[in-house]
């Protein structure tokens, strides 16, 4: 396998080192002599061990025959990782189950859909162009990617060398490492095809132990296939995650907030991955830890796969399309999706012999977030709704019947859905209703469910109004807004966020929706909607967020930049329908431009006036009075 | 109104009415007890209630008194037969006392018609209170004590109804008693902030107080007896004269009092080291609603970095979430000029402001020394 190594072809992609990077291991001498060339310009630019961090691709990734060897020295290159030189060996095998493991953590260089076609019983090179590719053969068989942890796990000390907990305590123990996997990757690839055989967890069980063997004595598997716990633990102990076990590993979802920075936890999210994503390749710097995607490849991937994936139930399947699509967008829709997808899958719900209703409903859920938030990044709300749902599941009386379980668990969820979102609705129409005075003009930004329905609502009470309707590219979500409102005869007017200073004198009440209020009264909301607060603040213009409660949370954030959300870089740099002003149409691959399509951002407390919730009319400094008294009743209920 | 828009403008030319005249405060009246319901003056009764505690007698409202007095012998007992009981009568008796308030007055007229009332249940017993209350509190809008006091009471009351009481008329006298208790709590309640403030006023120091507010004046009280040494100015408080009333109270005390016309508060705020203000209404987001010319004074406080202290009752917390200063229900009084205006001339007659939380230090209240953050939870878990 060694013969397959080439050296480097192409320059890495410029490496701007910023925000954490813990020490990373000496690299350059241990690696294999093809990328020892590399490996000091690669050290050069950074001294940390990350200075490729799993997402940087060398530019050109289509031509499948090419990609092999470059893909190989790509690989290599990101030597200080363990990654890299299990990518390599792996091209050889022909077992198509060994590589994804492999390769799925050796690289994030995701080849595109098309190479991803010519995955099965392809040669060498196009397996190694789609390495990617041969990650859906693993995501067909998501059960079976069980293997793929215990045969992981003494990688799982190399990767936990890279993994920021324990990265400094052990580099020199990298290097022998990194010999001895070599020997234990041909171990495996023969344990692999055993495991082929026997379809069963027994070939990861030996390979490990033969990893065991191999591996330095400190580091017996048992403690490493722990350590991989312990990183999912980790990543998991906060809020959204029951404990993972053993067992549950290949159902738990990643933890709803993971790092995408983070190789070693990315690659565990790879693994169970249902939905094949191509990572994007000009990431901006600041923002490598959210996840980005190429968008439009993963639709057909997922269609032609809607027959083949057994344990994803097809109302959520459905829900998941819909959300990749854009079908469904505003976090009302998307939570009011989700639960009654989920609705369905209780009614289609049967206990599996062996088991408690409880738990196995839970990681069946558990399964199938994880793949909605493949799909699309969960919002606020539906954290918070899945929060509940698991709650209710827990709190099942024992001595309940299969089918009272059910019909209880679909009343609750029923139950949420009108009480928490339809009628909270009502609510704060009704309360806002109350601000609006003849002779106002209101402005909006985007398209928020809630002030949509206390506009109409407002306008059969006869109030004399009139409508500012403020919008932004790429998504010109106020189209939709101004014909709804046009529609019912209400007097609008109709701008782009560009020209928010120039109308806002005449102003007299500004109205905004929110994706979610935090602890700290800070407004997560729609991109856009801070700088519509901004300007409305420095105009003394007041302002009302219309929220729904169930959409609190006790999370603090103080900038948008820590958790935020990616969209399509290709939004921006193409304008529908105007030819002539698409300038930037094709530039997305160039090196030295990166798009950056934020979703959301953050508006501090201080430019609200007022949120209007379905607990009334309150400052946003109460916001953590209402989560301490009311979210832990629904909870607790 | 001026609007910002050009388009209302000329809206507002094609249908001008004069509105200064416009009665603000008539809201159509609930139930059967029709004619009784409506404010005979369009004046905010609220605010005629204060002049009278202060004994400021304008001509046109002793005249306005006069006629409402008249009226209502006859209203009495010309409504529907078997209820001779009129809880606004009852109302008004007690708020013409000085010393009671609003609030107070409010519970003490709801406890008289539990006491009055024939009901057998707990949830007869709430529906009535909850008409009286409605009654009440439409007679006058205006009145933010008024509406708080009779929420408080109706929450209180829903609350003890909610207990398992199996005699109704164990709870119908609990209730009661409640109610008698509350104007107690309302004295001790002053008694409450003026300790909780002695704090804050320390030897030399120099208070503005704005508008006579029968808790400031308490706290002053109780700083005068407890032997600190500091110096008062008040503002002339037009045109109620609160100043001048409460010079004269200040001055039997024996504290060092300067009396400011409204205009020169930004001139003398250098020698200020605090003010302090008391309230109608506290309101959801922290903010106060007090007499007109507490904004200004706050802004000016504010600006010059001088704290401003508010010393308000628990039970003056209102629901309301004002966002500009018209966002209020307007409460107008009668302004004498000395001097006769022209009819052409409008007269910005409203009786009271709001002053945002920003500009606010710290609330002095029977619960405690509270930031204006604090109004909001309290209120939370109050009605919620």
């Amino acid at each position: 396998m060694e013969s397959r190594r080439n050296p480097r072809a192409v320059v890495d992609p410029k490496v701007r080192q910023v925000g954490f990077f813990t020490s990373s291991q000496p690299d350059s001498t241990q690696q294999p002599d093809p990328i020892a060339s590399e490996s000091h310009p690669v050290s050069s630019i950074s001294p940390s061990g990350n200075s490729l961090s799993p997402v940087m691709i060398p530019p050109p990734r289509h031509t499948s025959s090419d990609t092999f060897p470059i893909r190989a020295a790509a690989a290599s290159a990101v030597s200080p990782s363990s990654f890299s030189y299990s990518s390599r060996r792996d091209f050889p095998d022909g077992s198509t189950t060994a590589s994804p493991g492999r390769v799925s953590r050796g690289s994030f260089a995701k080849s595109s859909v098309p190479a991803a076609s010519s995955l099965p019983g392809v040669g060498m090179d196009s397996m190694a162009a789609a390495k990617s590719s041969s990650v859906p053969a693993s995501g067909l068989t998501t059960v079976s990617v069980v293997n793929m942890p215990a045969g992981l796990s003494e990688k799982a000390t190399g990767m936990e060398v890279q993994s920021d907990q324990k990265k400094n305590s052990k580099p020199l123990k990298e290097k022998t490492t990194k010999a001895e996997r070599r020997a234990l990757q041909e171990a495996q690839r023969a344990a692999k095809a055993a495991a082929k055989v026997e379809g069963g967890k027994a070939p990861p069980v030996t390979s490990g132990s033969v990893a065991s063997t191999n591996v330095k004595a400190n580091k017996p598997a048992k403690p490493a296939s722990q350590k991989n716990d312990g990183v999912a633990a980790a990543g998991g102990a906060s809020e959204k995650k029951g404990g993972p076990s053993e067992k549950d590993r290949k159902k738990d979802a990643p933890h709803p907030r993971m790092q995408y920075d983070d190789e070693s936890r990315v690659v565990k999210a790879k693994r169970r991955a249902v939905v094949k994503q191509t990572e994007a390749k000009n990431r901006v710097e600041l923002f490598r830890h959210l996840p980005q995607y190429e968008h439009g490849t993963q639709l057909p991937d997922l269609e032609t796969k809607f027959f083949q994936l057994d344990p994803m139930h097809p109302a959520v399947y459905k829900v998941g399309l819909q959300y990749l699509s854009g079908d469904i967008s505003g976090g009302n829709a998307r939570c009011i999706a989700m639960l009654q997808a989920f609705q369905e899958v209780v009614k289609d719900y049967s206990t599996p012999p062996e088991k408690t209703l409880n738990r196995d409903m839970t990681a069946k859920i558990s399964s199938y977030v994880s793949f909605l938030i493949e799909c699309r990044p969960l919002s606020i709300s539906m954290g918070n709704a899945i929060r509940f749902l698991k709650n209710r599941i827990a709190k099942l009386p024992i001595t309940l019947s299969e089918s009272e379980a059910k019909t209880a668990l679909q009343s609750d969820i029923e139950r949420f859905i009108n009480e928490k979102i339809i009628t909270a609705d009502n609510v704060i129409v009704k309360h806002a209703v109350t601000k609006i005075r003849d002779g106002d003009v209101l402005l909006t930004y985007g398209s928020p469910s809630a002030v949509e329905m206390v506009l109409l609502h407002a306008h059969e009470l006869k109030k004399k109004f009139r409508v500012l309707v403020v919008d932004s590219r790429p998504k010109l979500e106020g189209q939709l807004l101004l014909r709804r409102l046009i529609k019912r005869g209400i007097n609008c007017t109709y701008t782009h966020i560009n020209a928010i200073s120039y109308i806002m004198h005449e102003v007299t009440k500004v109205f905004l929706g929110a994706s979610s209020v935090l602890s700290n009264g800070t407004v997560y909301s729609r991109v856009g909607t801070a700088c519509v607060a901004m300007v409305a603040n420095a105009f003394r213009v007041p302002v009302l967020v219309c929220c729904e409660a169930y959409k609190f949370h006790e999370r603090v954030q103080l900038d948008s930049i820590c958790s935020n959300e990616l969209g399509d870089p290709n939004a921006i740099s193409k304008v529908h329908g105007r030819e002539d002003i698409n300038y930037l149409d094709g530039l997305t691959n160039n090196a030295n431009l990166q798009f950056l399509n934020l979703m959301y951002d953050a508006t501090p407390s201080d430019y609200i006036s007022m949120i209007i919730t379905d607990y009334g009319m309150v400052p946003p400094t109460s916001v953590p009075v209402i989560v301490r008294e009311y979210q832990k009743e629904h909870l607790l209920v | 109104m001026w609007r910002r828009s050009a388009s209302f403008v000329l809206d507002k030319h094609q249908n001008n009415k004069p509105i200064s005249l416009t009665p603000s405060i008539d809201s159509p009246p609930p139930h059967s007890m029709a004619d009784e319901n409506s404010n005979p003056n369009p004046i905010s009764a609220y605010y005629q209630t204060r002049a009278a505690h202060h004994g400021i007698v304008t001509s046109d409202w002793l005249e306005q008194a006069q006629a409402a007095v008249r009226r209502y012998p006859e209203r009495d007992y010309s409504v529907s037969p078997g209820r001779p009981f009129s809880v606004i009568e009852e109302f008004n008796n007690w708020r013409q006392q000085p010393d009671l308030a609003e609030a107070v007055a409010a519970i003490r007229a709801l406890a008289a018609v539990i006491r009055a009332s024939e009901a057998t249940t707990m949830m007869e017993l709430e529906i009535e209170l909850k008409k009286a209350s409605d009654t009440l509190k439409s007679w006058d809008t205006t009145s933010i004590s008024l509406t708080a006091g009779c929420d408080l009471f109706m929450r209180y009351v829903t609350r003890t109804s909610a207990l398992e009481f199996e005699d109704f008329n164990s709870a119908k006298s609990r209730v009661l008693s409640r109610a008698e208790k509350f104007g107690e709590i309302s004295c001790k309640a002053r008694k409450i902030i003026a300790v909780l403030s002695q704090d804050f006023i320390f030897d030399g120091c120099t208070i503005l107080v704005h508008g006579f507010s029968r808790v400031v004046f308490e706290i002053l009280k109780m700083a005068a007896q407890n032997k600190k040494l500091f110096r008062v100015l008040c503002t002339e408080g037009r045109p109620d004269k609160t100043g001048v009333l409460l010079a004269n109270e200040l001055a039997k005390l024996d504290v060092p009092v300067k009396l400011l016309i409204d205009s020169a508060v930004a001139y003398s705020m250098d020698e200020v080291d605090m003010v302090f203000v008391g309230a109608d209404g506290v309101v959801e987001s922290g903010g106060v609603i007090n007499m007109m010319g507490t904004y200004q004074i706050a802004l000016v406080a504010h600006s010059m970095n001088k704290p401003v202290y508010v010393a308000a009752e628990s039970y003056k917390f209102a629901r309301l979430y004002p966002l500009d200063q018209k966002d209020l229900e307007p409460a107008l009084r009668p302004i004498d000029f000395d001097v006769p205006v022209p009819p052409k001339v409008e007269v910005e007659r409203s009786a009271r402001d709001y002053t945002p939380p920003q500009y606010l230090t710290l609330l002095f209240t029977d619960l405690g020394v509270l930031t204006p953050s604090v109004v909001s939870d309290e209120l939370i878990q109050l009605y919620l």
